[in-house]
């Protein structure tokens, strides 16, 4: 039973991420999920003004179909799948947190102080929101790829040019946690 | 018909992601302040996962479901673009607490502000495919 409402363990989610990557890899594909943001521009007739939006994006559907099933799951889980005891974080990181004035998990996987709609739809909270996926989306087109095509795939695939995109990834990741948050909360 | 296994990976990925907490902006924050193992083990145990996966199919000369021998592209070599992208996705990473498999899920789980993220991701995505050519790769 924990295992249905219960978060998973590191080791168990970690090997079955590794299985979705081998999944697609078997199907004939790829695990890459910063490509469909490509794909919707494409979609969205961004390739009027770029050749970069230029391609076969219905060659791309088995990605986007990937996408609505991720959604799905997502849905099941948060409705059907869990209980409300999950995100059992460091006590310390809740204290430290708390200090930038964000509200504890408490079961939540988002704070309220960035995500809930009352701070999202503030000047202040609007700019967070599409500055991060702004950044997201400008820096894993710029890397070629996510955490899913580059730390997953990449790195098991023994890539350097992924391993290289990982370690930017901790350096942007380690600069904004300890250095730029604090000021922006 | 034959988009339906990618509809099941997808949804089976979205359950996984959901469960595992790496969809929590939580979960980021404290994986970039080193105060848990959490993010750490499930990304280091799908890279193994991944890793003694693909020598497997590579060594056996195993074919995927088309019928062809699976080969996976190297990716091209380089630094310039893959630090720098690289940082930049971290920069946002952490802010946003969501890379893109994480930011349609919580979507789709209801996080509507999620949308607003989403929002920022595409118009990203679409200023690099404007200032491609302009960039150092």
């Amino acid at each position: 039973m924990d295992l249905i409402y219960k978060p998973f363990p590191w080791y168990l989610s970690g090997f079955l991420i590794g299985l979705v990557m081998l999944l697609l890899i078997y199907m004939g594909k790829n695990f890459g999920m910063s490509s469909n943001l490509r794909t919707l521009c494409s979609v969205f007739g961004a390739g009027k003004y770029s050749d970069f939006f230029k391609f076969n994006w219905k060659a791309q559907r088995w990605n986007l179909m990937v996408v609505l099933g991720a959604m799905i799951g997502g849905f099941i889980t948060v409705h059907f799948l869990s209980d409300g005891s999950g995100v059992n974080i460091n006590p310390e990181t809740i204290a430290q947190l708390s200090e930038l004035h964000i509200d504890a998990p408490e079961g939540k996987l988002l704070p309220d102080a960035v995500f809930g709609m009352e701070n999202a739809f503030t000047v202040k909270g609007l700019l967070i929101l599409l500055a991060g996926g702004f950044l997201v989306g400008f820096g894993s087109r710029y890397a070629g790829g996510c955490t899913s095509g580059h730390a997953i795939s990449g790195i098991s695939n023994l890539q350097l040019p992924s391993l290289i995109a990982v370690i930017g990834f901790f350096l942007g990741g380690l600069l904004m946690a300890h250095f730029i948050l604090p000021f922006i909360f | 018909m034959k988009y339906i296994k990618f509809l099941l990976v997808g949804i089976f990925f979205g359950i996984v992601l959901t469960k595992s907490e790496a969809v929590s902006w939580y979960r980021i924050y404290e994986m970039f302040h080193f105060q848990s193992f959490h993010m750490y083990g499930i990304i280091m145990v799908a890279i193994f996962t991944g890793l003694i996966g693909i020598q497997l199919f590579k060594r056996r000369g195993i074919k995927n479901t088309e019928g062809q021998k699976i080969q996976i592209a190297d990716k091209d070599k380089g630094v310039t673009r893959y630090l720098a992208g690289g940082i930049l996705f971290g920069l946002g990473w952490a802010l946003a607490g969501a890379c893109p498999g994480p930011m349609y899920i919580l979507l789709g789980a209801g996080f509507w502000s999620m949308g607003i993220v989403i929002l920022g991701a595409l118009s990203g995505t679409f200023v690099y495919g404007l200032l491609k050519n302009k960039l150092p790769h």
